[in-house]
């Protein structure tokens, strides 16, 4: 029994490994697959539009009512951490940095995960279990160039400009806090925050992590579909997967990223 | 929802994205207040930089007048060569020391200009005869222990 | 019309991994035929259909459709192949973000440069042939069953293919949609000079249109004939499959050891550690 049990153990370990190994493998193929298909997402972008709306202009509610309600936290806990050391001008700096390089590409891409990959793994593995996919196959038409890939291409462009809006909404929220509410100085809240965040390093490597953050939601979501078991159970399960794996990604790719761009430059 | 009500509501979308990234470019950052206007560079060579960075503010006056542009460690001399780029509105004369001051207590470390009275002005490309180390706060803790300690000498 | 038949399946072998579907398959499809596949569910019919869609390659053995044998042909072979075919899934699978105009118009749009006047035309031509002409700005969850599988018809007559496949066209419909569908299939089939090959298990609705039958039971053909030959057959099993008998060569019991030894038996402890 003592000898049996590790034996055991690693038997399990190393199926679940090859298991994750081969299902990387699996989606990795699946994005190539999905960019060498895109041409016609891009040529006929009406596609892409399509689903731009469904994913971005409707996750515009939440991204923006959290991105000012997270500006107004920041601004109350900023403003009760930063004048026990006399400094409370530099209230605009930490709204703004902590926005720009962390919590607008992270927390605008978990929301999106939530709101928009798990609707549109839902979709696409509804339209499996239903047989769609099959029946525009049998129809000579690919379904990777047709449904996955504009779906892929409208999550990494509507991204970036939702992560922006989210931490516009944030410095404002931190604004209305900060200064209309608390009555830091207005003038030293925007000179500051302008002084201290750099376009090209904080701006910038914002958009560049929400860019990649985009990516990776877009592709665990239409992978999770389209890889679904085409079962209500299978639909669910898929979708669950979607919000968990994509959440875990953005963090991980959030340390990765933020190693490479602020080491000390 | 037909394509034209689609079609507006992802315009309106981007548009509003683009807006807000245009916020953070020019009222949250420091797009608007540096960058712009033509710049022509100084060199200085520095014994030691401390803690400067590329891209961190060359100031007179307290005036931000310019960019970090380059630091490279001169393998002959064994100083440190640090390009500035200096907005091309501002003229300095020819025997303006740079410095490298800190701003504040613990903040960042910037080039610090002190204008001379030379008549002539620079040219680009030029490079600055004088200039003043940073200070290293071990070393000044150090040399203030040692005369400390060599007073204490005297005295017995 | 050519005496070649248009499909045509030789000793066709297919198994999902080590788990044999299909077994020695021999079919033909001739031109300007409707021809039913028929068995109990899980006997390898859609199987069957999808081999010749190509959407899967057999083990071994062949499928050759209109002369070409499918399983060789590379993707864009395959697609154009797949452009003269027209498949009814069991559901309809219409695209549910799509009014059944647009549904219809899909692969026109998709294949064709054709001006959207003349897409407007064909698409209410074939809406007209089954009977939906009004119904093309409806959603297709506004539709009920029989209607929906009317549209995925009209969807899959859009391009005028050689062979349409029918997967269970007439399951979970009510006698009357029932027989509007039968009635269709025939119809289209002679009005537009193709092929169908129809699989279903209802036995007295199909009979009724098709040609020719394929009896399949556990991935082989057991029987084959016409209507009249399959009704007045003697083989055990295709007697109680038409006749729809309780008792056959068929049981109503899985597969199982011997009943009174089971009950005395301790059950076996369940595997999860819920219980």
């Amino acid at each position: 029994m003592v000898v049996v049990m590790p034996a055991n153990f690693l038997r399990q370990l190393g199926h679940w490994t090859t298991d994750r190994l081969w299902r990387l493998g699996f989606a990795s193929r699946f994005l190539l697959m999905t960019l060498l298909y895109s041409g016609t997402a891009l040529r006929r972008f009406n596609l892409t539009m399509r689903e731009i709306y469904f994913t971005g202009v409707l996750s515009l509610i939440i991204i923006l009512v959290s991105g000012l309600f997270v500006g107004m936290v920041l601004g109350l806990q900023g403003y009760d951490t930063l004048q026990r050391y006399g400094s409370s001008e530099a209230l605009g700096v930490l709204v703004a940095l902590s926005l720009v390089r962390e919590l607008g590409p992270v927390v605008a891409a978990l929301l999106f995960a939530s709101r928009a990959g798990s609707a549109i793994t839902a979709e696409i593995g509804l339209m499996k279990a239903t047989e769609q996919l099959s029946a525009m196959e049998m129809m000579a038409v690919n379904p990777i160039a047709r449904v996955v890939a504009p779906r892929f291409w409208a999550g990494v462009i509507s991204m970036p400009l939702l992560a922006a809006l989210f931490s516009a909404m944030g410095v404002l929220g931190g604004y209305l806090v900060g200064v209309q509410l608390i009555g830091v100085d207005e003038g030293s809240f925007w000179s500051q925050m302008q002084s201290a965040v750099d376009f090209r390093q904080d701006v910038m490597n914002g958009v560049i992590k929400s860019f990649v953050f985009g990516a990776l939601v877009s592709w665990i979501a239409v992978f999770e579909g389209y890889d679904a078991e085409p079962t209500a159970e299978g639909v669910s399960g898929a979708t669950t997967r979607t919000v968990v794996t994509s959440s875990l990604a953005i963090l991980a790719a959030d340390f990765v990223l933020t190693a490479f761009m602020f080491r000390g430059v | 929802m037909n394509r034209a009500a689609i079609d507006l509501w992802v315009g309106l979308f981007v548009a509003l994205g683009l807006a807000a990234l245009l916020f953070l470019a020019l009222k949250v950052g420091n797009l608007s207040s540096t960058d712009v206007g033509e710049t022509y560079a100084v060199q200085a060579n520095f014994d030691n930089i401390g803690g400067l960075k590329v891209r961190g503010a060359v100031k007179s006056a307290g005036v931000v007048v310019g960019r970090v542009g380059e630091i490279r460690f001169d393998r002959e001399n064994y100083v440190a060569q640090v390009s500035m780029n200096i907005d091309k509105r501002y003229q300095f004369p020819r025997d303006t020391i740079a410095t490298i001051n800190t701003s504040g207590l613990l903040g960042e470390q910037y080039v610090g200009f002190e204008v001379g009275g030379d008549p002539e002005m620079f040219k680009p490309g030029d490079v600055l005869k004088k200039t003043q180390s940073a200070m290293v706060l071990e070393k000044l803790i150090s040399q203030f222990m040692f005369s400390k300690a060599a007073e204490d000498e005297g005295k017995k | 019309m050519s005496a070649d038949p248009l499909v045509k399946i030789r000793d066709l072998n297919f198994a999902y991994d080590s788990r044999a579907v299909l077994s020695g398959i021999n079919m033909t499809i001739p031109r300007g035929k409707v021809v039913a596949i028929m068995g109990l569910s899980g006997c390898g019919k859609t199987t069957t259909l999808r081999l010749i869609g190509g959407q899967l390659r057999p083990t071994s053995g062949e499928v050759c459709v209109a002369g070409k044998a499918v399983h060789e042909l590379d993707d864009e072979g395959l697609y154009l192949m797949r452009r003269r075919m027209g498949m009814l899934f069991q559901f309809g699978a219409l695209f549910t973000d799509m009014s059944v105009y647009d549904n219809v118009a899909f692969q026109m749009r998709e294949h064709t440069d054709l001006p959207d006047e003349l897409i407007h035309d064909l698409v209410l031509m074939k809406l007209h042939a089954v009977g939906l002409r009004g119904a093309r700005s409806l959603m297709p969850s506004e539709l009920s069953g029989g209607m929906a599988r009317r549209v995925a018809l009209a969807r899959a007559i859009a391009l005028d293919p050689m062979l349409i496949m029918y997967d269970e066209p007439f399951a979970g419909l009510d006698p009357i949609s029932l027989s509007i569908v039968g009635e269709l299939i025939r119809e289209l089939n002679d009005a537009l000079g193709i092929s169908s090959i129809v699989v279903t298990h209802d036995v007295q609705e199909s009979l009724k249109i098709v040609d020719y039958i394929y009896f399949m039971a556990a991935g082989k053909v057991v029987a084959e004939g016409t209507a009249e030959d399959i009704r007045q057959s003697t083989e055990p099993f295709v007697h109680q499959f038409v006749w729809g008998e309780p008792d056959g060569p068929l049981n109503f019991h899985y597969p199982a050891r011997d009943y009174a030894q089971e009950m005395r038996e301790q059950p076996a402890r369940p595997k999860g550690w819920w219980s």
